[in-house]
């Protein structure tokens, strides 16, 4: 965020720009501006509605004979009627929970760990290394995970025996594959709640470390009470952007597990594309799609009046 | 007097060995440092080598991490006369590039407007265009799958140009926003001063100034473009595949060819991996919309 230095010059900028340079509407600044706010009402708010009107509608890809129908709140009843969507949406929430709280605890200890090492050229490589599963095609990962969670060959069955662990049916048994989806997961993100991390704790300035150093020699002190707020923006920020990524979860776990076996991993995307376009019902997946959509808002409203700012607003 | 002189000295030898020594808890933090990154690298490594084994060694157990590498499974994926890769490849490579120029385009004016003004309703538009990262991907596809099969886009890579928008370009603006913004307004002053209208001063003074944040930008927009496979599963189901989507039809059939699998996997991977790897300082940013730094 920019200090409050730069802030309060800006605004002062601003208001001296807007008397006496662009004197009221500036209409080459609102055509600079529309295309893009066209491009989004046409991409992205267009088909919103659209989905809105669809959950509204008798509306079957397979036979169309009376699609359009409208039908009130026929489709949303049934949704609050199936079982499937609350599992499906339950399994999605107690995953995020579940690699929220992991990936969090992880990138923080992995941050501290780099941050206070002395191994320079190591912690360049291990940073820049961080990178690399964040950026993987998701659905890549997951087909790597067929090949690592595999029963008989798999890698990880093979470290497991090791240590003396029996193989382990992973994508074949309903909670180990849930287990190997969240695994991945944490395998994939943590490195991104440890980059967020990191640059947080850049921000804790030296003295005051120093300082707290000279008052307790509890290291753990120290970073509970002088580098944890530092942090907390971080978190936040952190929780925010995995919650709308957990809730869209899709390519990883359909390359992983297709949602198998049975539909004991199939999170709530996987669900919603399964009622559209195996199911062919549009009707019904588009009010699972609109319920999805009012909960993300709802989430997103939450984390944005509590802990989002704008530049501006500070 | 020498006495106190000589413990001086042996003080001072102490510490200077002291000093030189590592201590315990430093090679415990590189044995921890290094276990990490074994952990991080492992499962990209053992893509990287299956893709380079023989079928037999594949299943091998215990697995082998020596072993002769064979191209053959590069060479089948991107050479035999059954290939599809190269198209899926080459697809990708279309959309990823079209989609990120165009968010460009729209995107770069409108960071500098709304970097350079303040009005009305301005809060609103910011708020409207970040909601767009929180919107899922599967609300908006079932629409616009009816949507583009009634305008005859399905299977071409203009529907998924159109549709990767609506993450390119908020992403481009907060992006840019912040580069923009860092551009002293003295310029914009001097600019006006020489006959420069608004546009004029965006294109000439500003855009070039603010190259690396549109770079960045640039490079992430691929990247997230390059690696979706929700809009593209759903809207390009025949032609015009993506590579994600034949790597998600290996899992359909009987019979998997691993190697070939994770040749497949690599080839998508590496080139999104590179990117990153130049980007890495600001992937956590890009990833947060700008929220963090």
């Amino acid at each position: 965020m920019a200090n409050m230095a730069d802030v309060a010059n800006l605004a002062e900028t601003h208001s001296t720009a807007r008397h006496r340079r662009f004197p009221r509407i500036n209409w080459l600044a609102l055509a600079m501006i529309m295309p893009s706010v066209i491009a989004l009402l046409l991409v992205g708010l267009y088909p919103l509605l659209f989905a809105v009107s669809l959950s509204f509608q008798r509306f079957l890809l397979n036979r169309p004979q009376n699609n359009g129908m409208f039908v009130g709140f026929e489709n949303y009843a049934t949704v609050l009627r199936d079982e499937l969507f609350w599992s499906s949406l339950g399994r999605t929430l107690t995953m995020l929970l579940i690699v929220l709280i992991v990936q969090i605890a992880l990138g923080i200890a992995i941050a501290v760990l780099i941050d206070s090492s002395r191994w320079r050229a190591v912690n360049w490589t291990v940073k820049t290394a961080l990178v690399i599963p964040i950026a993987m095609t998701p659905a890549v990962v997951g087909l790597l995970g067929v090949l690592i969670f595999n029963r008989d060959f798999g890698l990880m069955n093979y470290l497991l025996g090791l240590i003396g662990i029996e193989k382990i049916s992973w994508l074949g048994d309903p909670t180990m594959a849930m287990v190997a989806i969240i695994i991945t997961d944490i395998w994939q993100w943590t490195p991104f709640a440890a980059l967020i991390m990191l640059s947080s704790l850049a921000l804790v300035p030296h003295d005051m470390i120093e300082a707290a150093r000279l008052d307790t020699k509890n290291a753990w002190t120290v970073f509970r009470y002088v580098k944890l707020p530092y942090l907390m923006p971080g978190i936040t920020a952190f929780m925010i952007i995995r919650t709308a990524d957990v809730l869209k979860l899709f390519d990883m776990p359909f390359t992983l597990t297709r949602g198998g076996p049975g539909v004991s991993t199939e999170l709530i995307s996987l669900y919603i594309q399964r009622m559209g376009f195996r199911i062919f019902d549009m009707g019904v997946a588009s009010a699972q799609a609109v319920l999805l959509l009012i909960l993300c808002i709802v989430l997103a409203r939450a984390y944005i009046r509590f802990f989002y700012r704008t530049p501006e607003s500070e | 007097m020498a006495y106190a002189e000589n413990l001086l000295s042996r003080q001072a030898t102490k510490a200077a060995v002291h000093r030189r020594r590592i201590p315990i808890g430093a090679w415990l933090q590189l044995a921890l440092l290094i276990l990490l990154l074994v952990f991080i690298l492992g499962p990209f490594y053992w893509m990287v080598s299956t893709s380079l084994k023989e079928q037999n060694d594949t299943f091998a157990i215990p697995p082998k991490f020596i072993f002769t590498p064979t191209l053959e499974h590069y060479n089948f994926v991107l050479f035999s006369p059954s290939a599809i890769v190269p198209t899926g490849l080459q697809n990708s490579l279309i959309v990823a590039t079209l989609t990120t120029l165009l968010a460009l385009v729209l995107g770069t004016p409108a960071a500098y407007v709304l970097a350079r003004f303040e009005f009305r309703g301005k809060r609103d538009l910011w708020f409207w265009f970040i909601s767009n990262r929180f919107v899922s991907p599967i609300v908006v596809a079932l629409p616009f799958f009816l949507i583009a099969r009634d305008l005859s886009m399905l299977n071409k890579p203009q529907a998924l140009i159109l549709i990767y928008l609506t993450f390119n370009v908020p992403l481009v603006v907060w992006l840019c926003l912040d580069q923009f913004r860092a551009i002293p307004r003295d310029l914009d002053e001097q600019a006006k001063v020489d006959g420069c209208n608004l546009f004029q001063a965006f294109w000439r003074i500003n855009l070039p100034l603010a190259i690396p944040g549109v770079v960045v930008s640039a490079i992430l927009a691929f990247i997230f473009s390059w690696n979706e496979l929700l809009f593209a599963l759903i809207l390009n189901r025949s032609t015009g595949q993506t590579a994600p989507v034949q790597a998600a039809n290996f899992m359909t059939g009987f019979g998997v060819k691993w190697g070939e699998m994770m040749a497949t996997g690599t080839l998508i991977v590496l080139p999104v991996v590179i990117f990153a790897a130049i980007v890495s300082r600001h992937l956590a940013r890009g990833l947060t919309m700008g929220a963090i730094k």
